[in-house]
């Protein structure tokens, strides 16, 4: 229940504060046609701003003009400086990000006062925020805030024991979110559980190869598959099972662009082909790779020699 | 319950990723089918660009914009950047006088005591803002908007969002993310108060972001984004470090993001949208002029890459030495294209306050790497609004940020053939009637032109 909104002029509490109106000059351009709450709110901020009154009643006053308009960086700029001088529980914080967060979803300042607050909480949000970001994820699985935020969380706070099998259960209900290809990288690469890169190679490589194989036209594990062998280029060329999924998709479509991407990007990088190779590629459909050279028209000189046709 | 688990793995399920996909590919295709089967004057009306309406819906929205933009009170400087870039895009100046005094001294209630802009009067300087109100000055333009801009105090404002990382800081205490080095840098460069002070280590932070995928991140390990490309490669260009970046990754990343709809997304795997034009497509006019850094990373010497093929296109044959031009572009030549292993120490004597003016002179090496009569087709066929105004895609509404982006990439399209920004495009380059050419900009600050030079000959002037 929505109660009565009392404007700030009838309230015993703010007698004594004189409201600053904005000064935006006589003929503002771009002039928004403010409801009179949205003023009357901005102009007591203003007179707390000015006046730097770190007090409780100004923390309630920036959840009024956050209300009136959340992507004011000013205001929640602000309400950091009363909460520091407050001295407050910042878990009481997080709820109330987390209520203002449900309607906007998107807003960098919000993300950045949860970042701020869960940085000062420490250890003790972790939960709260791989839970939190989670069940933003849930709605969007895509939401970049949310992911960044994530990210943040795991290498500021930890929690990093659950987030392979997060990054699995997330690809396993899209495997064309590229988000959470892009997390199952980050992972990957810097949880200080699972031993890197080179390590979680192997396993990697048979994971996503079998992503490319039950879904071809899925561009995402095609690059998390370059990006493997990023700064290997020695591996990334001399791989049988990188090859192999190649030639089994242009099998079924012989001008398939990612699979002869791939191809054109491994040649450029050395790779001597074989002869299945050529006879699936060039002999079959030479269409497929001059639309390859359309797209990377620089990579045509001749760093390599084509093979010729069989 | 076995019988419907092999029913589902027969049937794969189609995920959330696929089903968008295919609702935007349907709509999409629906305008192109109607399209082709209209008739040839139909056709040309369908393509044209609605000028009258647009113009229209920004004036409107310069002089008033309803309660519900009180959501947008903190991005003032941002509403004035992307309505009055527009109308310069569309060839229009503010008409009257009055308003554009009005525009000069609101933006100058913006402007903080310390240097800075802030999202509206009062409100902490941010860099975002910054940029917003530095460009839409610039666009005003003429002495009193120029000299509106405090740069002293503004230049201590960029150091003092200066952090450790290299990067910058949005505004006191704010985000540090990839836009915040493109807004702080492309004001430096083009208001001529860059330094190395400002310089240390941004490259150092934009190359962490970026990714596996090519592309570049708002932040080290985030995802690849077209927003953050856009910025990042700019920002890498106006400070002469692009060689840095893996720029044939980047560009793989770069073309596969135009899709089948004609315009660009922002990611692998999500939809298309209409502002990409510009941040996706925007990236294009800026690889053209890198070719010698693109073949040095391949290893391709730099004679073979004048063979580069643009056979099958009909590109301008426009004259080579357009008189006007003479004199900077010989001396341009001088200092991008050097042959051999002279170039890595030539490039690096570039002046940083040089870059944006030389930038323009540069051989473009490399054809246009995107397709740009089909985004062009996009932006007029599915983002249009027949009232006024340009949106993200069909089903969405129009608003001003859409307008701007979409009339940027446009832009970009219209004259990226075209050898010199200097010449007007030939007509093949347009899709539509030849009247709905726009004016060309400036491809690292995303400013008009005619603009950008005006600002480049006041801020030269004066050093600080
Ligand atoms: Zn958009």
């Amino acid at each position: 229940m929505e109660e009565e909104w009392i404007p700030f002029r009838r309230r015993v509490e703010w007698s004594d504060v004189n409201p600053v109106p904005q000064d935006e000059g006589p003929n503002p351009i771009v002039p928004i046609a403010y409801k009179d709450e949205f003023v009357e709110v901005m102009d007591y901020f203003r007179a707390v701003y000015l006046a730097d009154e770190r007090s409780s009643r100004s923390l309630s006053l920036t959840a009024e003009a956050i209300r009136c308009n959340a992507g004011n960086y000013t205001v929640w700029h602000f309400r950091r400086l009363v909460l520091e001088a407050l001295h407050l529980n910042l878990l009481h914080e997080l709820d109330y990000l987390e209520h203002v967060a449900g309607d906007n979803p998107k807003n960098y300042q919000i993300w950045h006062h949860r970042r701020w607050v869960a940085g000062k909480i420490g250890a003790d949000a972790t939960v709260k925020e791989l839970d939190f970001t989670r069940k933003v994820l849930s709605l969007d699985a895509k939401n970049y805030h949310a992911w960044s935020h994530r990210q943040w969380a795991l290498q500021a706070l930890g929690g990093w024991e659950g987030e392979l099998d997060y990054c699995h259960h997330l690809l396993k209900k899209d495997v064309f979110n590229n988000s959470a290809w892009n997390q199952r990288y980050f992972v990957v690469t810097k949880s200080p559980f699972l031993g890197g890169l080179t390590a979680m190679r192997a396993s990697e490589v048979c994971y996503t190869i079998e992503a490319i194989e039950t879904n071809p036209e899925n561009e995402s594990p095609w690059r998390y598959l370059c990006g493997l062998y990023k700064d290997d280029t020695e591996s990334w060329v001399t791989d049988p099972q990188v090859t192999s999924a190649i030639i089994k998709v242009l099998y079924m479509k012989a001008n398939h662009v990612f699979a002869l991407s791939t191809l054109l990007d491994l040649l450029c990088h050395g790779l001597k082909p074989n002869e299945a190779l050529k006879r699936r590629t060039f002999h079959t459909n030479a269409r497929g790779i001059e639309y390859t050279y359309d797209k990377f028209p620089f990579a045509k000189p001749t760093k390599y020699e084509l093979p010729s046709p069989i | 319950m076995a019988e419907s688990e092999q029913h589902s793995s027969a049937m794969p399920e189609i995920t959330e990723s696929q089903g968008k996909q295919w609702a935007v590919e349907n709509d999409v295709f629906q305008i192109y089918r109607f399209f082709s089967s209209s008739s040839r004057e139909d056709q040309d009306a369908l393509l044209k660009l609605r000028r009258d309406n647009h113009i229209e819906y920004l004036n409107k929205g310069l002089r008033q914009l309803p309660a519900s933009f009180c959501t947008l009170d903190a991005n003032r400087p941002w509403l004035c950047y992307w309505i009055v870039h527009s109308l310069a895009l569309l060839g229009e100046s503010i008409d009257d006088a009055d308003l554009e005094d009005n525009a000069i001294d609101f933006l100058s209630r913006c402007q903080d005591q310390n240097g800075g802009y802030g999202g509206g009067p009062g409100q902490l300087p941010h860099l975002a803002t910054t940029y917003a109100a530095v460009n839409s000055l610039i666009t005003i333009g003429g002495e009193k908007a120029l000299s509106s801009i405090n740069r002293e105090k503004l230049y201590k404002f960029l150091l003092r969002m200066k952090v450790a990382s290299g990067g910058f800081s949005m505004h006191d205490g704010g985000e540090v993310d990839v836009r915040a080095c493109y807004t702080a840098i492309s004001v430096a460069s083009v208001l001529n108060i860059m330094d190395d002070d400002l310089v240390q280590d941004v490259g150092n932070f934009v190359l962490s972001c970026q990714t596996y995928e090519g592309g570049i991140a708002g932040e080290p390990g985030a995802e690849a984004h077209g927003g953050y490309s856009f910025c990042g490669l700019a920002t890498l260009a106006l400070i002469n470090e692009v060689q840095r970046l893996d720029l044939p990754r980047f560009i793989d990343w770069l073309v596969f993001r135009q899709g089948v709809e004609g315009g660009f997304q922002g990611r692998t795997n999500k939809l298309v949208d209409g502002c990409y034009s510009f941040w996706q497509g925007g990236a294009f006019p800026l690889l053209q002029r890198l070719g010698s850094v693109v073949n040095e990373q391949l290893g391709i010497g730099t004679e073979e890459h004048t063979s580069i093929s643009t056979e099958g296109v009909d590109s301008p044959d426009l004259s080579e030495d357009d008189p006007d031009h003479e004199g900077t572009s010989s001396q341009a030549d001088k200092h991008f294209h050097p042959k051999g292993k002279g170039q890595t120490s030539d490039r690096s004597k570039v002046s940083l306050s040089d870059i944006g003016a030389e930038f323009l002179e540069r051989n473009m090496d490399i054809p246009p790497l995107l397709q740009s009569a089909v985004l062009q087709d996009y932006i007029l066929l599915c983002c249009q609004v027949p009232q006024g105004g340009l949106k993200d895609k069909p089903r969405e509404h129009r608003d001003f940020y859409h307008t701007c982006y979409c009339l940027s990439g446009l832009s970009v399209c219209q004259h990226i053939w075209s050898k010199s920004l200097d010449s007007p495009p030939l007509p093949w380059a347009i899709r539509g009637p030849y009247s709905n050419l726009l004016e060309p900009i400036h491809p690292l600050y995303n400013v008009i032109l005619d603009k950008y030079h005006e600002a480049h000959d006041f801020f030269s002037a004066s050093e600080l």
